[in-house]
């Protein structure tokens, strides 16, 4: 065997190891949430959803859970429309200082989480904003923004630019030009935004603890159980949020992937 | 005289600096096909885009329809542009692309089907209507962008080197697809080019451009056979231009004194005066090419460098003297005696009244 197969095969085995790693912890989470006992033991005990009965008939669950839906919901649409505005401003229009003004709108997620939630915390609370579910949606689309942004700025790159132009010179304003030509072209970018900024919100805790106080989402009820005693029943949440995460970013994932060589016709623009 | 349908009065476009047009007056007439040719760079394409409202002129003012419209956006205004890259929409299907310029004015779907479905038929793509833009071949997009432009029946059609993406063969057929539209439809084409053949071959008129200037406009013929300055004599046709002082005048001709000889032309108006420095323009298709010293009054001789076939014409190149080089074009058949030995002396003539003497500078 040569050193290159060699070479090869060993890193296909480390690539392996490093996937094992990563899910392993998850996969056994999301078995023992149906293991009956208290105590993970092999093999199983049997197989009951009585951790996802118990954590369901406990008030403070469905609420947190309900708290993060609703934050994820209205974060997801607020930043990406903003992020939307965003990116078509660096797309459409050369003005002096550009270059700040992108470096100051793709900076939040390079700031530590902790240090945002704590600025947050102290700004909301001098304007008597902090400890309601706005307060979390307000600091929460603060740190999407960038995200959507992002995605969409990916996007419009691949426009080319004499569209818009053309719509123009074709009697649309800009506004229509916008609505005919831009949106349209941008759609799978706008709804992968959607589905990650609302992953990013609905698995954020940090900044989510520091400004909800009393109102709590999902990642902070969960954290409160841990604190008190490791339960069976951080299993069944956990296996939950999980699911729910991962299917938002493989939807966005999909969304950009397929949607990059044809159309096919949703972007059909309008009437 | 009514005023023409379009009118550039001294229009500039500086772009910080630099200064892309400099100071343009040109008339489109109703229904003429107009081509603004000239090297990339030399302010043509701005000149377009300023007329479609994709720019603002910095000077002047733009007239259509003896109004000004320096200042209306260019949705306000319906001077249609096929763009050089087409700019199809591609979220869109050939029908819907065509019906685009309709829909913005807002006009009922059946009429607007309507509308683009005759012109789909006309330019012979009434099958491919639910086809997407990705599906078309080169020719067919092309079709798709001038009815797109046409659809809201416009007075004037803007066109931006539009087959410059086609090879050679699918934009002859497009050349004359075009000239035929303009024809049928009785509209103005204002045709942007940088291409000499396309250019002469469709448009009743040329404007010949440099430097964001307008060098010379006149009928195709006019511009090939007079050229309006030295810039207009290199960049149209394949001229010679032999540089001498003329050395005596008499009876209409004027003869020129050059490094490679005398050659004798017809005199200018205003008559020049004996020293004063000339420049003669001789077109490489007017001169005559023999291995003995020449049928026309005027002969000058040189090396074969090299010749070049282009269908049936073919050119050669002769050097006469320090490098400089002679073009001389023929029809294939009548160089058949000739043997082209490169490094042989030829001798090339041509009559004193194909010589075209350049206005002075």
């Amino acid at each position: 065997m040569s050193a290159d197969r060699f070479i090869a095969y060993g890193l296909r085995g480390w690539f392996l190891v490093a996937l094992i790693f990563i899910y392993v912890p998850i996969v056994i989470n999301f078995i023992y949430s149906f293991s009956p006992g208290r105590f993970p033991t092999l093999p199983l005990g049997g197989f009951s959803t009585g951790w996802y009965e118990l954590i369901l008939s406990e008030a403070p669950v469905p609420r947190a859970f309900a708290n993060s839906l609703k934050a994820g919901v209205i974060v997801a649409l607020i930043s990406t429309f903003i992020g939307f505005a965003a990116a078509y401003t660096d797309y459409r229009y050369r003005f002096l200082g550009k270059n700040i003004y992108l470096a100051l709108a793709l900076l939040p997620p390079t700031i530590p989480v902790l240090i945002l939630g704590l600025v947050m915390l102290m700004f909301l609370s001098r304007v008597s904003l902090v400890g309601e579910l706005y307060s979390v949606v307000l600091a929460h689309v603060v740190y999407c923004i960038p995200f959507a942004m992002a995605l969409i700025r990916l996007r419009l790159a691949q426009i080319d630019p004499d569209l818009e132009s053309a719509a123009w010179n074709l009697g649309a304003n800009s506004w229509r030009a916008m609505r005919e030509v831009i949106v349209p072209f941008t759609l799978p970018a706008i709804f992968a935004a959607l589905a990650l900024t609302m992953a990013v919100s609905f698995d954020e805790y940090l900044i989510a603890f520091f400004v909800g106080g009393l109102t709590e989402t999902l990642p902070v009820r969960v954290l409160a159980l841990l604190q008190g005693q490791v339960n069976p029943r951080i299993n069944a949440i956990g296996s939950f949020v999980f699911a729910i995460s991962m299917s938002l970013v493989i939807l966005a994932q999909i969304l950009l992937l397929t949607r990059r060589s044809g159309n096919r016709g949703i972007a059909a623009g309008g009437a | 005289m009514p005023e023409a349908l379009l009118v550039l009065d001294q229009v500039v476009k500086r772009f910080g600096e630099h200064t892309a047009v400099a100071g343009v007056d040109l008339q489109f007439h109703r229904g003429e096909f107009l081509a603004i040719m000239g090297p990339s760079g030399c302010g043509k394409t701005t000149t377009l885009r300023m007329i479609a409202g994709l720019e603002q002129p910095s000077e002047g003012e733009i007239r259509l329809n003896g109004e000004r419209i320096n200042e209306l956006k260019p949705w306000q205004r319906d001077t249609p542009l096929v763009w050089q890259n087409l700019a199809l929409f591609p979220h869109l299907n050939v029908v819907k692309n065509i019906e685009f310029g309709l829909k913005m004015r807002n006009i009922r779907a059946r009429e607007r089907r309507e509308r683009s479905m005759n012109w789909l038929e006309r330019m012979g793509l009434a099958d491919y209507a639910g086809r997407n833009i990705a599906q078309l071949s080169g020719g067919e997009r092309q079709r798709v962008a001038i009815a797109r432009a046409l659809v809201t029946e416009p007075e004037i059609l803007l066109l931006d080197e539009p087959l410059s993406a086609l090879d050679a063969h699918l934009r002859v057929r497009m050349q004359s697809e075009i000239s035929q539209l303009q024809k049928q439809l009785g509209i103005t084409f204002a045709y942007v080019t940088h291409n000499q053949s396309e250019a002469f071959a469709m448009a009743s008129r040329v404007a010949i451009m440099d430097k964001g200037l307008i060098q010379q406009i006149g009928n195709p013929r006019e511009v090939y056979r007079a050229p309006a300055n030295h810039f207009v004599a290199e960049f149209v046709g394949s001229n010679n231009i032999i540089t001498g002082t003329v050395s005596a005048l008499a009876d209409g001709w004027v003869t020129v004194e050059t490094e490679r000889g005398k050659f004798k032309a017809p005199a200018p108006e205003p008559a020049p005066a004996k020293g004063d420095t000339l420049e003669l323009v001789v077109s490489a298709d007017l001169v005559a090419i023999s291995d003995h010293a020449g049928a026309h009054e005027n002969v000058l001789s040189g090396e074969l460098i090299s010749e070049e076939f282009v269908g049936s014409i073919i050119t050669l190149y002769i050097d006469i003297g320090d490098g400089v080089v002679f073009r001389v074009q023929k029809q294939q058949h009548e160089l058949e005696a000739l043997d082209f030995t490169s490094g042989r002396k030829l001798y090339a003539s041509w009559r004193p009244e194909h010589t075209y003497v350049l206005p002075p500078a």
